[in-house]
């Protein structure tokens, strides 16, 4: 076990933890942030995408202790009560079936048009490819994300 | 207007009337939670709630509390259930907030569990006689305190009025007279022509809580003093553990118990898996520690059936197609010397492997047991067959237990089982201690109960006309074929031929996203597609013609699909997507199919790049009935699509001395952003029909469209799934 000081969503948290363990069972466990999800615990699906500074991250590999003081932003962080332009643009185009893979997608999304706020399909289709949608909302998350592009 | 039977007895309503007792007062945060964030309340949260009945709950200020019944796996029920019974309940869509009911037969009228595309199918009546009866005894109870008859008032959008006066009251002020009131024998519904609500576009109601990151799922579940609980189960079909390093993971940090479960149960009810009694489970506080303590175990295990291979299932498969037995037969004229006479006979063999559902979120479940009862809550598609099967494992009276449904990441017929709600039993009865069951993806993956697979061979046999006159096809699975014998071109051939034929494993199997037709929809139509084509006919027509014959004078006695409605979807699809029209560089492909009662058909507009396929267009014509809400009903059938391209085109779950060799995502291939369809347009028939589902019917004619799409793309039919031979690399 060992204590981190971890920055999360603006906040600071203290955990004490085996440092091996990753990030996702961190939140999901120790910080009761479970919005970000599991999904194969080998950063293939993408389901737990969270935001370490302003870069996409499998939250499933990524351990603890290597963290440091990076800003940590989770599906919950993105914004109070999901005005941010992304949620919004997903409600919009009510993208969710069963919803699981969501925040993995949206804070792969929010990341992907921080750095280009105006993607081609191709862009888009290669960013978000680590995302798995088990449902195949693929159509509505790319409608989406267009239209999240074209409102900022 | 239809008078309906109300289904409610008096235990019913002495249940809720008791619940309901002077009201219930729910904090003010909860409610938020359950209102659109993005929306301001369409009325003031009440003081008090009145329930109705089981669906029902209004409170004092007008605001409706509406419970979804059944399981929401993405099908979007919470949503559309609701839709109903607001509908004939006739309050507006705004004031109404969505809660997922428990089981609980006593309250519910239709039957609870997501499976076969039933939910809308089977709730259609019950959902709007619940609305109806809700509608009627607010109309009873104002015609009381205003001394006139029913008669006299009518009911719309929660405000009743006099016809002839002027007074008028809200749901929400009348509600709590109308609790405990006498419930009426008969009910009128509204004539569809007057619906208001179902049929316009609404949006997911979960959808700010999902976007938000809210917990919904079993994976987020929690409870004062619960404990995390994993297993490690045998690693191979035909394995079961004897013993295990105990001492050692006890020892372990994090671990607070380490014992062998066994939830074997000899029973035939639905729902029940046999193939993997046995496990070990792990309990402790963390899923990380848990983790580490899986991979430490050392455990001892004994063969007690047979280590399978593919390279054996693929013979038992080909064997039991040259040799079997059939039964399921059907068959219509002499279809022997039908193709003996044929000018022209095609045969063509299709195959299918071992798929797994793979939801993304993984089995889990919550259970406290107890002395005298059980609580399980969790993701789960058939709450009813889980409480009766865990009544069997505790051996405990159905009453005694009680099992909630959470939001499910993803059904797709994994969790009809209940293996994994059993285990959560046993696990918390030996603990001693609430725990909620988490698997690992690998957990998930192997010891399944997977789509089986399966080998069919069809034949055509034309005459020197080019018309159809013999039909066969002959199949088989493991364990059973995908043969539906009445089915389309059942009735539209004079001489067919079906036959089903059993084969055996101990791989477990079970209902997988449109059971069999997932398989059966891609076989037939692709050979239809080459029977049309070596007919020299479009293969639009070509169905057409023989479907014209299945309505006007069909060959033998049973169907299953109506004809006309079947060439209406096709109709629909060839107008939309201007069928005929050629465009360089496009290649397309068209199919049909039936199933759970409803018919989809699908063109899809194909491209090569870069070497790869990539579906550029896909049009979808559907005929489901009345369609309750287009918006969710169009998310269904382009999930259908995307996924039938996936499973078609890319996965395979492959076994070597009866272990899975695929685990997780890096091996077992799933479909990704890339390799979707660029756009998919969904356009319904409209119908006054009752309404059937579209959970299903949207997958299976993907892969019959996606194979003659590719073969016009490459010059080359494909028979084996997954069509994908030169698959992608996956993503590092």
């Amino acid at each position: 076990m060992a204590q981190f000081t971890l920055n999360i969503n603006g906040t600071s948290r203290e955990v004490d933890v085996d440092p091996t363990t990753p990030l996702l069972w961190v939140l999901r466990d120790h910080l009761n942030l479970v919005g970000t999800k599991y999904g194969c615990g080998i950063a293939q699906c993408g389901a737990c995408t969270v935001h370490v500074g302003d870069v996409a991250t499998r939250s499933c590999m990524l351990p603890v202790s290597s963290v440091g003081n990076q800003n940590v932003t989770t599906i919950e962080g993105l914004s109070e009560t999901g005005d941010h332009p992304v949620q919004q643009a997903w409600l919009e185009a009510d993208v969710p079936q069963c919803g699981y893979c969501q925040a993995g997608q949206i804070m792969t999304a929010t990341a992907l048009l921080k750095q280009n706020p105006n993607p081609s399909d191709a862009e888009i289709e290669m960013a978000m490819n680590g995302n798995i949608c088990r449902c195949g909302t693929y159509v509505r998350i790319k409608e989406a994300i267009k239209n999240a592009a074209s409102q900022s | 207007m239809t008078l309906v039977k109300t289904q409610y007895n008096r235990r019913s309503f002495l249940k809720v009337s008791t619940a309901a007792g002077g009201g219930m007062l729910i904090g003010f945060n909860w409610l938020m939670s359950c209102t659109r964030s993005d929306e301001k309340p369409a009325v003031a949260i009440p003081n008090e709630w009145f329930e109705i009945n089981g669906y029902i709950k209004i409170g004092d200020t007008g605001m409706v509390t509406l419970y979804n019944p059944n399981p929401e796996i993405g099908q979007n029920v919470m949503t559309s259930m609701p839709m109903i019974v607001a509908e004939e309940l006739d309050v507006p869509w705004d004031h109404v907030i969505v809660e997922q009911g428990m089981l609980d037969s006593d309250a519910f009228k239709n039957p609870q569990f997501a499976g076969g595309s039933l939910s809308i199918m089977l709730g259609w009546e019950p959902l709007r006689m619940a609305g109806a009866t809700g509608k009627r005894m607010l109309l009873e109870a104002a015609a009381k305190e205003w001394g006139v008859s029913v008669s006299d008032l009518t009911a719309s959008q929660g405000i009743i009025k006099e016809t002839q006066g002027t007074r008028q009251i809200g749901y929400g002020e009348i509600a709590s007279k109308a609790v405990g009131m006498e419930i009426p024998e008969e009910v009128a519904l509204k004539d569809p022509k007057d619906f208001t609500l179902i049929g316009t576009p609404q949006k997911n109601v979960v959808g700010t809580e999902i976007v938000t990151g809210k917990p919904l799922f079993g994976l987020d579940y929690q409870r004062e003093g619960m404990k995390l609980a994993m297993i490690v189960q045998p690693p191979a079909f035909g394995l079961t553990p004897t013993g295990f390093n105990r001492d050692e993971i006890l020892a372990m940090a994090g671990v607070q118990d380490a014992f062998m479960i066994d939830t074997g149960l000899e029973s035939e009810l639905f729902g029940n898996v046999n193939a993997f009694p046995k496990c070990i489970a792990l309990v402790g506080d963390t899923t990380w520690e848990l983790m580490q303590a899986k991979k430490a175990v050392r455990a001892t295990y004994e063969t007690t059936g047979a280590l399978e291979d593919s390279s054996m299932h693929d013979r038992r498969l080909q064997e039991a197609l040259a040799a079997g037995e059939p039964r399921d037969t059907r068959r219509d004229g002499d279809p022997e010397a039908a193709f003996a006479g044929a000018s022209k006979i095609i045969e063509r063999t299709y195959t299918s492997p071992f798929q797994a559902h793979n939801t993304l979120e993984p089995m889990n479940f919550f259970a406290h047991v107890t002395e005298g009862q059980a609580e399980l809550f969790g993701p789960t598609q058939t709450p009813n067959a889980l409480r009766d099967l865990a009544a069997l494992l505790l051996e405990m009276d159905k009453e005694q237990i009680s099992v909630g449904m959470t939001r499910m990441g993803g059904g797709f017929g994994r969790r009809l089982y209940t293996h994994f709600g059993l285990r959560a039993a046993a696990i918390s009865k030996q603990a001693g201690v609430p725990i909620k069951l988490i698997y690992t993806r690998e957990d998930d993956m192997t010891n399944g109960v997977y789509r089986p697979a399966y080998r069919s061979t069809y034949k055509a046999g034309l005459d020197a006309d080019n018309n159809l006159v013999a039909f066969s096809v002959r199949g088989t699975g493991l364990p059973e074929g995908a043969i539906f014998p009445n089915r389309f071109p059942a009735g539209a051939v004079d001489h067919y031929l079906a036959e089903n034929i059993m084969s055996e494993t101990n791989i477990s199997t079970g209902a997988w996203r449109a059971p069999r037709s997932h398989f059966t929809a891609g076989a037939e139509q692709s050979f239809l597609d080459e029977v049309a084509e070596a007919a020299g006919k479009d293969p639009i027509d070509f169905r057409l013609e023989l479907l014209s014959r299945a309505a006007s004078d069909r060959v033998g006695e049973q169907f299953e699909y109506d004809a006309e409605r079947y060439a209406g979807v096709l109709k629909l699809v060839r107008e939309k997507s201007g069928w005929g029209t050629q465009t360089p560089g496009i290649y397309r492909g068209v199919a049909a199919y039936f199933c759970h009662n409803s018919y989809v058909a699908e063109v899809f507009d194909l491209a090569m790049e870069d070497g790869q396929p990539k579906v550029k267009k896909v049009w979808c014509a559907v005929d489901c009935g009345i369609v309750i809400n287009p918006e969710g009903a169009v998310n269904m059938i382009q999930g259908g699509v995307v996924d039938g391209i996936g499973h078609a085109m890319y996965s395979e779950l492959t076994f070597e001395n009866g272990a899975p060799q695929q685990q997780n995502f890096d091996r077992y291939q799933l479909i990704r952003h890339l390799q979707a369809p660029e756009a998919i347009e969904v356009f319904f028939v409209e119908s006054d029909v009752a309404p059937t589902g579209l959970g299903e019917p949207g997958l299976p004619p993907a892969v019959g469209a996606m194979a003659s799409a590719l073969y016009k793309a490459t010059g080359n039919r494909v028979y084996h799934v997954p069509f994908a031979t030169d698959k992608p690399p996956l993503v590092g």
